[in-house]
């Protein structure tokens, strides 16, 4: 078989087993510098490894792990992966530029924790891949236990040990479902190849232990994003994990999430999710009141991120439940515009903490004359998550609006299920703006002195805004990739109750 | 790169080069963002001048394909017609004379004018934008900076709360707005946000009457919020009560009529069934507007929330305007605009000085300032005289157009009740010249100055040159309004064979 196609996965590997190695010889007064350059390997397998690959596939979907002929390999190299790998490592590169921040609180272990975060970015890659649901459930296994160690690392905090505990029970959980389901589908479809379900899904949509089977599954990941009705380890393990820990949970286990529904439910299964349309409304409407409501009284930062992505998990819904490909487009829009917000809020969480022992909003007062730079970034990040123009979340909201309001031509529900994203963006604005205020002029500072920005938090900060700028500014560069990403789907199946020129 | 896009850029241009000068450098800060936005205000002025009166079209136009993947087609359109070549004019203007009046800003200043800039740039780009994708774009980047300018920089106890009043009432309206847009995206068949493209679809092929009335009521709604259209209106006079001067210059001013823009460019022409349907509700609301915040407006006894409720009911006559649908009522709607964008800007202009000098916003607490401050005291009754609508002033021109256009198409009822606000208006405003300048001069006060230098003189100055200027020659403006106006009319009417939309024209106004 073709090991080209799996030449990012390879290197990444190699990576994290070079940084475990390296960590036996390095005297500890280097461990900032090994930080530094897993890093800057991770910056050299996205410019080496993605050309590569794309060179590798060339347009047309290639496949590894099966018959060479047959086009239905358990690994699959299309746009979408390509997209998704390339978020996932910059996620990954900007999230160890954290850890290199966050390290003296992380206390023993510094290389580890840099070991660990690589290993499970080689989680998400394979699921970016993933054509088959062995696939599937191992790279979220290699996600998921990786995870737990990274949550429950500051071993002397009660907060971070609960953390990784609740997200062990409830991942563990989590996983039995997904696993008795995967069990179901392959009794019934007697295959667990996204391909060859796809094929048979005619016959399968009326088999209730494959439809059984299928909702378990989706159970699972449906806790991986934190969608209601499994959202609820979301706001305690992000209030309890390590911060950059939390950013990685926030921005690349979801996005994992992500990418596997949409290969389970638009590459798998077309047929039977466009059934399921109210399904996904319900969840989405749910998911969005859920997370929007229940940010409104948090004081801690890290919680109120925890509901603010219950409820982004809501609106990226909504492309799901749009069953367009403009919806896939927007929900892969809205996941890259997520990443730079919320790793650019997550990295001021980081210096904030290391300088005030505290997440809470209070310890916020004064940023906007300690540090500008930190002030800005947090507005920046808290404006974009707000979806206020020219920030990347607004185009992000703008297309996923854009995509469900057609529908509500043919279903009603669609309408309101836009009144809901309405009036969560508008509940939403007093949360984040509340942080803003907290930078501005909440409270009383005790401290003015002011906050020094390492180098790399400020590489970090940096392409951050950079990219929330850009993204918003100039959407032109970014739908030219998530067009064909979202392209590889075709055109997706609707609902038998939809006329048949519906898209 | 057009004048006009030269025009939208530079305010951005000085706030980016804000960002690079070193906070500590006060005076270079404030030097820049003056002649960043003088700049602006000479490029605007020769930009309304150049504008050749007479044409239907629009000029200065330029589009660049901005976006036109994975189902996003976009372009930055912009042009000028007469709609917003008056309001592109006095939006510079005023963003000079609010830049000009932050002398007093002391703490943070870098912040605060990179926030001004980023504001005054946003208005602009929204009045000159043709694809209504950037119309929101850049009314919304106001959104932030006004939060922040008003927590930061703002007055009084309640500026908390007025600070997420306004913001969570201007996002609600601005979503709500924005649905309607998508819907007319989506549905119209042109695939696109531009005003051209849009209204080359919906001639070829008029839009469903549910969805037409549908998106009617988001735009009524979403952008009478941003408006102050009643009973939507009570984050304005509490929101600008609390800002800082120059905020509420810009926002009363200015960003406020971007909602009216987009009632101009979408809901009149582009929705002409929904318009003979439901015409008659703008009617009826805008009477609120008059009557209501007028009333309002005479109890007041802070001088803010006067000024903040009177130009809720000046929004009574843009609406009132709208609501004739005809070309004198539309014409006067933007002259209304126009006019009230310099008066709202020097009436809170005014407002910041008294309070700076005096130390209260109180109105009781005045009295017999003309003695001692000659020039504001002048500027502040020639001010609130433009706001009675005295003629002479550009106010003048555009209330008594309303007043015609309202007379030819609403019923009397209508008419009388605008005819009263005008009164209303009169008492308050005349009320409050009488306890702020007349009367002896209180022994408390004696340290209020007046503004002796011409520099400090040069912003309120303009204005009220302004609201003179047009107030003589308001044909300068209206010629350029006339045709585009006509245009918009025109379209409205064109409501073709649908019979319901017939019956509904027969009777236009159950208003009682």
């Amino acid at each position: 078989m073709n090991y080209s196609l799996l030449q990012v996965e390879l290197l990444v590997a190699l990576l994290g087993l070079g940084v475990l190695l390296a960590d036996l010889w390095l005297p500890p007064r280097h461990r900032r510098a090994l930080g530094l350059a897993a890093a800057a390997g991770l910056m050299l397998v996205f410019i080496v490894g993605i050309r590569g690959a794309v060179d590798t596939y060339a347009g047309a979907a290639e496949y590894a792990f099966g018959a060479p002929k047959a086009r239905t390999g358990m690994y699959v190299l299309d746009n979408l992966a390509v997209f998704f790998k390339q978020f996932f490592l910059l996620a990954g590169i900007l999230v160890l530029l954290m850890s290199v921040e966050y390290s003296d609180r992380i206390g023993s272990g510094v290389s580890e924790f840099f070991a660990l975060v690589i290993f499970a970015l080689l989680g998400m890659l394979f699921a970016a891949s993933a054509n088959d649901l062995v696939l599937l459930f191992a790279s979220l296994e290699l996600v998921t236990i990786t995870f737990v160690v990274l949550n429950s690392y500051q071993r002397g905090r009660a907060a971070s040990i609960e953390a990784g505990v609740k997200y062990l029970i409830m991942g563990a959980l989590a996983s039995a479902f997904m696993v008795f389901g995967i069990a179901l589908v392959f009794g019934s479809a007697n295959t667990t190849n996204f391909s060859e379900i796809h094929a048979a899904q005619k016959q399968l949509a009326g088999n209730p232990v494959f439809l059984v089977g299928l909702a378990m599954l989706l159970g699972g990941l449906l806790f991986k994003i934190a969608a209601v009705p499994f959202q609820m380890w979301a706001p305690d393990v992000y209030q309890g994990s390590p911060a950059p820990a939390t950013a990685f949970l926030a921005v690349g286990s979801k996005a994992a999430g992500i990418v596997l529904l949409l290969r389970v439910l638009f590459g798998a299964v077309p047929q039977i999710t466009a059934q399921w349309s109210h399904l996904l409304v319900w969840i989405a409407a749910l998911t969005i009141l859920y997370g929007s409501l229940c940010a409104i009284p948090q004081r801690s930062l890290k919680r109120l991120m925890g509901y603010s992505s219950i409820a982004n998990a809501g609106y990226l819904l909504l492309g799901f439940a749009s069953l367009r490909a403009e919806g896939v487009n927007g929900v892969l829009y809205y996941l890259a515009g997520y990443l730079f917000t919320v790793l650019a809020a997550f990295a001021v969480v980081c210096v904030v903490l290391r300088h005030t022992d505290s997440d809470d909003l209070s310890a916020l007062a004064g940023l906007g004359q300690r540090s500008p730079l930190l002030a800005g970034a947090l507005a920046l990040a808290m404006a974009s998550l707000a979806g206020i123009p020219p920030l990347a979340g607004f185009l992000g909201k703008f297309l996923l609006l854009k995509s469900i309001v057609p529908n509500g031509a043919y279903d009603p529900g669609y309408y309101c299920l836009l009144g809901v994203a309405v009036f969560g963006v508008v509940v939403s604005l007093y949360y984040y703006f509340g942080v803003i205020r907290a930078v501005y002029w909440g409270g009383q500072a005790s401290d003015l002195s002011p906050i020094a920005t390492s180098w790399p938090v400020r590489i970090a900060l940096a392409v951050c805004i950079a990219g929330i700028f850009w993204l918003g500014l100039f959407p032109d560069n970014l739908l030219s990739l998530t067009g064909p990403a979202a392209g590889v789907f075709g055109k997706l199946a609707t609902p038998a109750s939809w006329p048949a020129n519906a898209h | 790169m057009t004048l006009l896009n030269t025009l939208i850029l530079v305010p951005f241009l000085t706030a980016l080069l804000v960002v690079l000068v070193p906070g500590n450098y006060r005076f270079v800060i404030r030097c820049i963002a003056l002649l960043g936005t003088a700049i602006a205000a000479v490029l605007g002025t020769v930009l309304f001048f150049k504008f050749v009166p007479g044409g239907a079209g629009f000029q200065f136009e330029s589009s660049y394909q901005w976006a036109d993947a994975g189902g996003l087609r976009l372009a930055f359109h912009t042009g000028v017609d007469g709609i917003s070549a008056g309001m592109l004019l006095v939006s510079a203007v005023v963003g000079f004379a609010a830049v000009a009046v932050s002398w007093e800003i002391e703490r943070q200043a870098k912040l605060y004018y990179i926030l001004l800039l980023s504001i005054i740039g946003g208005a602009l780009g929204a009045f000159a934008s043709l694809d209504l994708f950037y119309l929101y774009f850049f009314n919304e980047i106001a959104l932030v900076p006004t939060f922040i300018m008003i927590g930061v920089w703002g007055r009084g106890d309640d500026r908390n709360y007025a600070a997420f009043k306004i913001t969570l009432y201007l996002t609600l309206g601005a979503m709500v707005g924005l649905v309607g847009l998508i819907a007319l995206y989506t549905r119209s068949g042109a695939d696109s946000l531009d005003i051209v493209k849009l209204q080359q679809a919906i001639a070829a092929k008029p839009l469903a009457p549910g969805l037409q009335d549908f998106v009617f009521f988001c735009l009524v709604i979403g952008f009478g919020t941003l408006v102050g259209l009643f009973p939507f209106h009570s984050w304005a006079p509490q929101g600008y009560a609390c800002a800082p001067t120059a905020t509420a210059m810009l926002h009363a001013g200015i960003l406020k009529k971007v909602g009216l823009l987009a009632l101009l460019r979408v809901a009149l022409p582009m929705l002409p069934g929904a318009v003979s349907r439901w015409g008659w509700v703008l009617a009826v609301l805008c009477v609120g507007n008059l009557l209501y915040c007028g009333f309002v407006a005479m109890r007041q006894r802070d001088l803010n929330l006067l000024i903040g409720n009177s130009s809720l009911a000046h929004m009574g006559f843009a609406f009132l305007g709208l609501a004739t649908v005809n070309v004198i009522g539309v014409t006067g709607t933007v002259l209304v605009m126009v006019s009230h964008a310099l008066l709202a800007a020097l009436s809170f202009a005014l407002s910041g000085w008294l309070r700076r000098q005096t130390g209260t916003i109180e109105i009781g607490q005045m009295g017999g300032l003309l003695a001692r401050m000659p020039f504001i005291g002048t500027v502040l009754i020639a001010c609130f005289l433009a706001g009675c609508g005295v003629p002479g002033f550009a106010n003048f021109a555009g209330e008594l157009t309303v007043m015609f256009g309202a007379w030819h198409g609403l019923p009397a009822v209508v008419v009388v009740a605008a005819w009263s606000g005008l009164v209303i208006g009169g008492v308050y405003m005349l009320r409050s010249i009488r306890d702020i300048l007349h009367g002896a001069p209180r022994e408390e006060l004696r340290e209020a100055r007046d503004a002796v230098s011409w520099w400090r003189r040069l912003p309120f100055a303009v204005l009220v040159l302004g609201l003179i200027y047009f107030g003589i020659f308001p044909n300068t403006l209206a010629n350029r309004i006339r045709p585009a106006a006509a245009e918009v009319v025109r379209l409205a009417k064109n409501t073709g064979p649908a019979p319901t939309a017939k019956a509904a024209t027969a009777t236009p106004a159950p208003a009682k």
